[in-house]
């Protein structure tokens, strides 16, 4: 008993318990699932958005130039400032959290792919044309899968950061995870808490990268026979 | 009146500037913040960086580095560091912004002392330099555009983030935003749209600067670099 007492007097804020994961495994799967769904969303309708954009660009050259220089300023605007932009309209809810988190993904993936999109070689694409393909048959048959080692590497960088960003939404009381982290913070920095939420976050990430990592492993069967 | 409106009253009222923990207030403890970060995340990324291009080791060791941080939110790191033996106040928050600060810096770093003419390097060593005159008389003063494309984009990613150090009550003029989201949307919607200009201004602002900066340290014929040294950078980081 008198161990057992000793025991319990030990000062009591881990930086992690799986006593507390056990007894909050719900809010703790909630957040999680908020957080994985939100970076979902927002990658899948990010890169709808970005590629058509980024064929823009690269079909256009005029419009390459427009396109990255405001991405670019966009990139720049902090994430709390257009949180600040979009909440008065949009409101305190998942539509904030999701556009603002959109629009930083975005821009690494229209980057990513304009620039997977300029590496096709340029015999390639005459070859292409020498053999008659019309532009909407070379984008889809040439140009976007060659460019694929380039757009899924934005989609990469994008899921990864988009699962940092959507923490953020905490500042509109949507944060996922991150809800999780300032919860914890503000209730008498409780770091058990604190440190499930980041290492989930962490976690999330790595997982999303691994399983995207995969997928560009199973759409380029012809880079993986080529020494690296 | 619509938010907008809101927000250009609240901007033009004066006592909204100059009160204790008003704009100037803000401005000052957002820059020093940042400056701090900065230059304790140059302090520490530049020698290692600088060093491992020298000795061409570690290259892996950069993008590990840059992938780990760009996966780490920045409210956690803010929320655990005060936990630690830094404790609460400014130089937890510091220590803070200056993680997100070292991957380009580092990543520019590294890129600029790889990327120095072989040839250079070369004929250095034929002259009878040493590896560490190799690095300080020839490799650095290459490095100089990548240095400073690192420094810009170091410097802007920690403006742009020290908005966040509101969350855990560490000053800047992040702090306008919450307390704007404190009041409510509809009474605080203003001071907002108020602070989220201020923010973004601050950090556009920045941007501008040391784009100038930039191309003052860069030596003519090096200045067509500039560009891929951006980008890099840019790949290296991309999130805030």
């Amino acid at each position: 008993m008198s161990f057992h007492l000793s025991y319990r007097a030990e000062p009591g804020n881990p930086w992690f318990s799986w006593q507390y994961v056990r007894d909050n495994s719900d809010t703790i799967l909630a957040a999680l699932r908020e957080h994985a769904s939100l970076t979902g969303r927002a990658v899948l309708l990010a890169a709808l958005v970005a590629l058509p954009l980024a064929v823009l660009a690269y079909w256009y050259r005029r419009l390459a130039g427009p396109i990255l220089a405001l991405t670019g300023v966009l990139y720049t605007i902090p994430s709390l400032a257009l949180f600040a932009f979009i909440a008065p309209y949009l409101g305190i809810g998942a539509v904030t959290v999701l556009t603002v988190v959109v629009l930083y993904a975005l821009l690494v993936i229209v980057r990513n792919a304009v620039a997977g999109l300029n590496q096709v070689p340029p015999e390639v694409r005459d070859a292409a044309e020498g053999m008659g393909y019309g532009r909407w048959a070379r984008l889809f048959r040439i140009d976007l899968p060659l460019a694929l080692p380039g757009i899924l590497t934005g989609v990469r960088l994008a899921t990864v950061s988009t699962v940092a960003l959507v923490t953020v939404g905490v500042v509109i009381g949507r944060g996922g995870l991150g809800q999780l982290i300032f919860a914890g913070f503000q209730n008498n920095f409780y770091k058990a808490q604190i440190m499930t939420g980041t290492l989930l976050c962490v976690l999330l990430a790595l997982v999303l990268d691994l399983i995207l990592a995969g997928v560009g492993r199973l759409l380029t069967p012809w880079l993986r026979s080529r020494p690296r | 009146m619509n938010p907008v409106q809101q927000a250009v009253v609240w901007l033009n009222d004066p006592l909204n500037w100059t009160n204790p923990g008003g704009v100037l207030d803000r401005v000052g403890e957002h820059l020093s913040m940042s400056a701090a970060a900065v230059l304790l995340g140059c302090l520490v990324a530049w020698p290692i960086g600088l060093w491992l291009g020298h000795s061409g080791r570690g290259g892996g060791a950069v993008v590990l580095i840059s992938n780990l941080t760009l996966s780490i939110p920045t409210l956690a790191l803010l929320t655990i560091l005060p936990l630690t033996f830094l404790g609460f106040g400014r130089p937890a928050v510091v220590v803070a912004l200056a993680v997100f600060a070292v991957p380009p810096l580092l990543a520019n770093a590294y890129t600029g002392v790889r990327q120095a003419d072989p040839e250079a390097r070369d004929a250095a060593r034929g002259m009878g330099l040493s590896g560490w005159q190799v690095l300080r008389r020839v490799e650095l003063p290459l490095a100089v555009p990548y240095l400073a494309a690192g420094f810009r984009t170091a410097a802007v990613q920690v403006v742009a983030t020290a908005a966040l150090a509101s969350f855990v009550n560490g000053g800047g003029l992040g702090q306008i935003i919450r307390a704007g989201f404190g009041l409510d949307i509809a009474a605080g919607g203003g001071q907002i749209i108020a602070g989220g200009v201020l923010v973004a201004g601050l950090a556009l602002a920045a941007e501008g600067v040391l784009a100038l900066v930039e191309r003052a340290v860069t030596p003519r014929p090096l200045r067509r670099t500039r560009r891929a040294a951006n980008r890099r950078a840019a790949d290296a980081t991309a999130g805030n």
